[in-house]
């Protein structure tokens, strides 16, 4: 072993809360509740918040035609439209809204759902690309704290959390650290 | 926090360029949206300061400005006090008093807008100051370039005309070496810089020899101007030795790009019909610069490098 202290830190020690398995079966519930939800998947378009919600927009989706439902994926970037923007240095991506929103049912999927004002932003970068018919909002984690009347209609997994943890969901799993 | 600017290419440097450009990309995405405009400069005031008579250059920044939400305010030379007599340190210091978050500045007066940069709290951004440099036109050429042939480096590129009077050859050239492409500039001598030792450039006097092993003819605008002061015989003959002619530009490649930064004079620098061949993209110039200056006025007022 070196001495000397590793450039990049480790990973801080967290708790795993969920592993790869159990994100695989929340998936594969929020599809089926997506599903019932809408009477199918007619008119349904998922979009992904960049960055954290785009893995889980595609988990879902690739969940839905498992289940014989084939739905549009794509991704919406908020950088634009936060009310931080100026505060902090940012890098904003590309948007990639595959098909007309007009008239549809737009699910926005994130990673984490937290203070509610990346998904307020988010709300507000739709409307430069249409007018759905209505927006649901899926998130793997809600770990309150909310700050705007954001509520999520799908979720994975409510894990109440204090204010100054981290929270982090990928496909391999949630993990809670200090 | 001290206001940034961006008052030339050479300060930018090559990652300076790469994130503006890439940057550009983000708002070339916008701008395809059915409504193309972000909320990001709201509340934001961005003034253009035109002491030089431009429309497009002008109009380009205040579309750039509006399409990032930000309230743009004109201030034209022949309506204002400046024919009056005005200093343009007292003008700068009365619009700045009305609150301003950037100048974009054009003067034929090299230098003025660094001046500026000197005396507001404001960004400045220069639209071109004289001879000297024009840096969102390099800008906005970089990101024609980089798009249609993936990037700059390696390519050879020539600059053609009148080089010695021309910010946009100055803006053009240190961006395009700074990206790592090869440049050429072939213009009558009567045409080039005094010296163009600083210049990272190869100089000819033969357009045709040239025409066959670019990738990309950049041509500069020829003013009627140079021939009264006798830099060159007469505009036919410049066209017959510097024009990019429809005979010439049947000589080319497919895949070379013929660019301008306009207003175009054609029969004189470019033939009738070179305008309307597949791989001339002044037309997206145009467009592309709208995007490059969001990505300028957001990066200033919004990067949030702290």
């Amino acid at each position: 072993m070196s001495p000397h202290p590793s450039p990049s830190p480790p990973a801080r020690g967290g708790v795993f809360v969920l592993d790869a398995a159990a994100i695989g079966r929340a998936v594969r519930r929020m599809a089926h509740e997506i599903v019932e939800r809408n009477h199918g998947s007619e008119g349904v378009v998922i979009l992904g918040l960049v960055n954290g919600g785009v893995w889980l927009a595609e988990a879902i989706g690739a969940a839905l035609r498992d289940l014989g439902e084939d739905v549009p994926v794509g991704k919406i970037d908020v950088t634009f439209h936060r009310d931080d923007i100026g505060l902090r240095a940012v890098r904003p991506a590309r948007s990639e809204v595959p098909v007309e929103i007009d008239d549809k049912t737009v699910v926005l999927v994130d990673d984490v759902l937290f203070t509610g004002r990346t998904v307020r932003a988010a709300l507000d970068a739709l409307r430069e690309f249409g007018r759905p018919q209505a927006v649901q909002l899926a998130v793997m984690v809600d770990r309150g704290h909310r700050e705007l009347p954001i509520r999520p209609d799908f979720v994975g997994k409510n894990l109440p959390t204090a204010r100054d943890e981290d929270v982090t969901a990928t496909i391999d799993g949630v993990v809670i650290s200090k | 926090m001290t206001a940034r600017h961006l008052l030339d290419i050479e300060s930018l440097g090559r990652d300076g360029l790469d994130h503006l450009l890439t940057l550009t990309d983000r708002f070339v995405e916008v701008s395809q949206r059915r409504v193309p405009k972000v909320p990001v400069l709201q509340g934001k005031t961005v003034v253009s300061l035109f002491y030089e008579d431009s429309t497009r250059t002008r109009l380009s920044f205040e579309t750039a400005a509006r399409r990032l939400s930000a309230d743009v305010m004109t201030f034209s030379v022949s309506t204002s006090s400046a024919n009056k007599g005005e200093s343009i340190r007292d003008t700068v210091e009365t619009i700045e008093a009305m609150g301003i978050d950037a100048i974009v500045v054009r003067h034929k007066a090299a230098g003025v807008p660094w001046q500026i940069a000197g005396w507001t709290g404001a960004s400045v951004v220069n639209g071109g100051d004289g001879w000297h440099q024009h840096p969102t036109q390099a800008l906005l050429d970089c990101y024609t370039i980089r798009q249609r042939l993936g990037g700059l480096e390696g390519r050879a590129i020539a600059i053609v005309g009148d080089a010695k009077h021309s910010r946009v050859a100055r803006s053009n050239v240190d961006a395009f070496t700074a990206l790592g492409a090869d440049v050429t500039l072939v213009a009558p001598p009567t045409l080039l810089p005094a010296s163009l030792d600083a210049w990272p450039v190869k100089v000819e006097h033969d357009l045709d020899a040239v025409l066959q092993r670019v990738d990309v003819v950049y041509l500069l605008r020829m003013q009627l101007e140079r021939q009264e002061a006798g830099l060159v015989p007469s505009l036919r003959e410049y066209s017959t030795f510097y024009g990019l002619t429809d005979e010439r530009a049947r000589t080319l490649r497919d895949d070379v790009l013929v660019m301008h930064p306009g207003p175009m004079n054609r029969g004189v620098e470019i033939g009738a019909t070179v305008p309307d061949r597949p791989n001339t993209v002044i037309t997206q110039q145009v467009a592309n610069g709208v995007a490059v200056r969001m990505a300028v006025l957001f990066d200033l007022l919004a990067g949030g490098v702290l």
